[in-house]
């Protein structure tokens, strides 16, 4: 087990000034044994960023680093590294021993070692009867652990998965996230965890990086990230609907925006252009006698909860709503009602947090 | 046609038997004619049933013993060298294409694409086209009747390595990058993954090209002057005289029956490969 270290660290295809720059100087530690989450939009770099850990893209710039030896020029093998890819890339002509017995092979691990620890992990992964089959008769949450497996029988250092979830249907991604939470339990292998899906990265990552444009835009807890999120981009990436942020104008305890103002609970941190964030599911009470006026556009039930959707003067926002209340009718105005604490403040221009 | 109509049933199985016929008759004939004498055959109407001297004649012409005025070279000899040319030649072209095509797909070196289009166009002088010099090349090196003057000319071609680098292109990335993290050098990923992977494109390949060169006709007819290396098909040239001489058909049609068993042999055998190899690549 290790730790990795990434510095500056710069990924760019081409070179001189037509270079095409996709990774802008990452930096994070990322301790032993920990489980961290790399979650952003497409085209973020979330998936360049671990293939330069794996040593599948070259490293432009910066060091990158796994326990003590940096890796810039080491070769994937050596790394003490196992992937697990997003289509599985498991070796369609071998049986389901032989592709995770492969590496060990090449390593000329003793036969009967190689079969002891491919059986261990079969165990783990309730693959044992499917040892003989080919991956063309598995099916796909088969194939998943198979691939899991192929990673396990290494005894890395680190695991690096990119996206191994987005082929499975959504019910078997909620059991699988559960078996790599337990796997990694019980494993304790540092891992780093490559997704689009802000509910993966909430439920399984102990820290998350959150990526946007080849930066990264906040490294922490899903909690913190969740509470305190360093953006606006990241205020709207995580939480599911995204946070409402209404750009307006502030002046001490108003806050005008979409051709009306609205009463704060406390001042805004200072006046001038910037933006307010509030989650939708933040509102102390909805139906006030007084407060931000919303006219009601959209209802959507979804069972345990309502989404309404309507407006602040022109501004959109979203409000959700226990199920058990009475719904409030389209057309209808609410009154929200909201303490200080919930409110989230970012400079309008660089988006960041103030 | 999913249509069901018994007319048309009927009409589109006479038109395939017409077909069966058209090309099945004239392999009858020769068949019938390889099973008579050389008298029997020249009457008119030949005959049109087997006769008795099948195995006379297949005798005679395997060992060369026939007593007619023309080429004697016993045709057991002709089908060695046929196979061996038609073997090194199937061989040897997937051989050097699997490796080319391995090179140009997942290799970055200089003047890639140079070598590329070099492969290229080579498509556009098949053999028939750059004889002369080639003819002269073969016989510089001295290689004028030898199984590498026979062979070697026509390994050089690009087909089987453009299947191959298409082929090569489908595989995912992944399964390279996998490999890699397995620690599989690149000799042991074509080994281990890309041969097995290719295994029905190879089978489907080694039909093709084992008939292509069991079938060579003009360039073999070149190198060759020496009896003991004319290939089969050559062999049934030079027992044809030309002119007013007797042929011994006979013996003729006998040589082109067995010349005929071991394309059709390969062909049965590997058919089910074959087919698998031209439909669907295991990826």
């Amino acid at each position: 087990m290790a730790s990795i270290s990434l510095r500056k660290v710069v990924k760019r295809y081409g070179t001189g000034p037509k270079a095409n720059q996709v990774i802008h100087g990452v930096d994070a530690e990322i301790a032993d044994g920990e489980f961290i989450v790399i979650v952003g939009p497409s085209g973020c770099g979330k998936s360049t960023l671990l293939r330069m850990v794996a040593g599948l893209e070259e490293i432009s710039g910066g060091e990158i680093a796994i326990g003590p030896r940096v890796v810039n020029q080491v070769e994937p093998a050596d790394r003490d590294i196992a992937m697990v890819f997003q289509n599985y890339a498991l070796y369609p002509h071998m049986s389901v021993f032989d592709n995770m017995a492969y590496g060990l092979k090449i390593k000329k691990v003793p036969v009967d070692e190689i079969k002891a620890r491919v059986d261990k992990a079969a165990k783990i992964l309730e693959l044992s009867q499917l040892l003989d089959r080919k991956p063309r008769a598995l099916s796909g949450g088969q194939r998943q652990r198979v691939a899991m497996g192929r990673a396990i029988v290494r005894n890395p250092q680190v695991f690096l998965f990119d996206e191994p979830l987005s082929n499975l249907d959504a019910k078997l991604r909620a059991q699988t996230r559960l078996e790599i939470q337990k796997l990694h339990r019980e494993l304790g292998v540092t891992s780093l965890f490559v997704t689009h899906d802000q509910v993966e990265a909430m439920t399984l990552a102990q820290r998350m990086i959150v990526m946007n444009g080849g930066r990264m835009e906040q490294i922490g807890t899903p909690e913190e990230v969740y509470a305190r999120p360093a953006s606006t981009f990241v205020a709207g990436f995580i939480g599911s609907p995204p946070m409402n942020l209404l750009k307006g104008r502030a002046e001490g305890t108003m806050f005008h925006v979409g051709g009306i103002s609205l009463p704060l609970p406390a001042a805004a941190p200072r006046d001038g252009e910037l933006i307010l964030g509030l989650r939708p599911e933040h509102l102390d009470h909805w139906n006030a006698s007084q407060g931000w006026p919303l006219t009601v556009e959209m209802i959507e039930m979804l069972g345990a909860e309502r989404l309404v959707y309507g407006r602040l003067g022109s501004e959109l926002f979203t409000l959700r709503i226990d199920a058990t209340h009475v719904p409030p009718t389209v057309g209808e105005t609410l009154m929200l009602e909201l303490s200080a604490k919930h409110l989230h403040w970012f400079d309008a221009q660089s988006t960041q947090r103030v | 046609m999913i249509e069901r109509r018994p007319a048309l049933t009927l009409l589109s199985h006479l038109v395939l038997i017409l077909g069966v016929l058209i090309v099945a008759f004239p392999l009858y004939i020769t068949f019938v004619a390889s099973t008579h004498t050389a008298q029997e055959i020249v009457q008119a109407p030949m005959p049109m049933t087997p006769g008795s001297h099948l195995l006379e004649n297949y005798r005679d012409a395997l060992l060369g013993s026939a007593t007619g005025g023309n080429s004697k070279a016993p045709v057991g000899r002709m089908m060695w060298v046929s196979l061996m040319c038609a073997l090194g030649i199937a061989i040897g072209k997937i051989a050097i294409s699997l490796l080319s095509a391995f090179a140009i797909v997942y290799f970055r070196f200089p003047f890639k694409s140079f070598f590329f289009w070099a492969i290229f166009v080579t498509l556009m002088l098949p053999v028939e086209v750059r004889i002369g010099p080639t003819y002269q090349v073969v016989s510089d090196l001295k290689m004028l009747n030898s199984y590498a003057g026979l062979t070697i000319p026509l390994i050089a071609s690009a087909t089987a390595t453009f299947l191959f680098r298409q082929f090569f292109m489908t595989v995912p990335d992944e399964l390279v990058e996998a490999a890699r993290i397995d620690g599989a050098g690149p000799m042991r990923f074509f080994k281990d993954v890309l041969l097995p992977l290719s295994s029905t494109s190879i089978a489907a390949l080694f039909v093709i090209q084992f008939i292509y060169g069991w079938n060579q006709y003009l360039w073999p007819l070149l190198v060759t002057t020496e009896e003991n290396m004319y290939p089969v098909v050559i062999g049934i040239k030079r027992m044809i005289a030309g002119g007013d001489a007797a042929n011994e058909w006979n013996i003729v049609m006998a040589t082109a029956m067995l010349a005929m068993i071991p394309p059709a042999l390969v062909v049965i055998l590997m058919q089910k490969w074959f087919v698998k190899g031209l439909v669907d690549a295991e990826k």
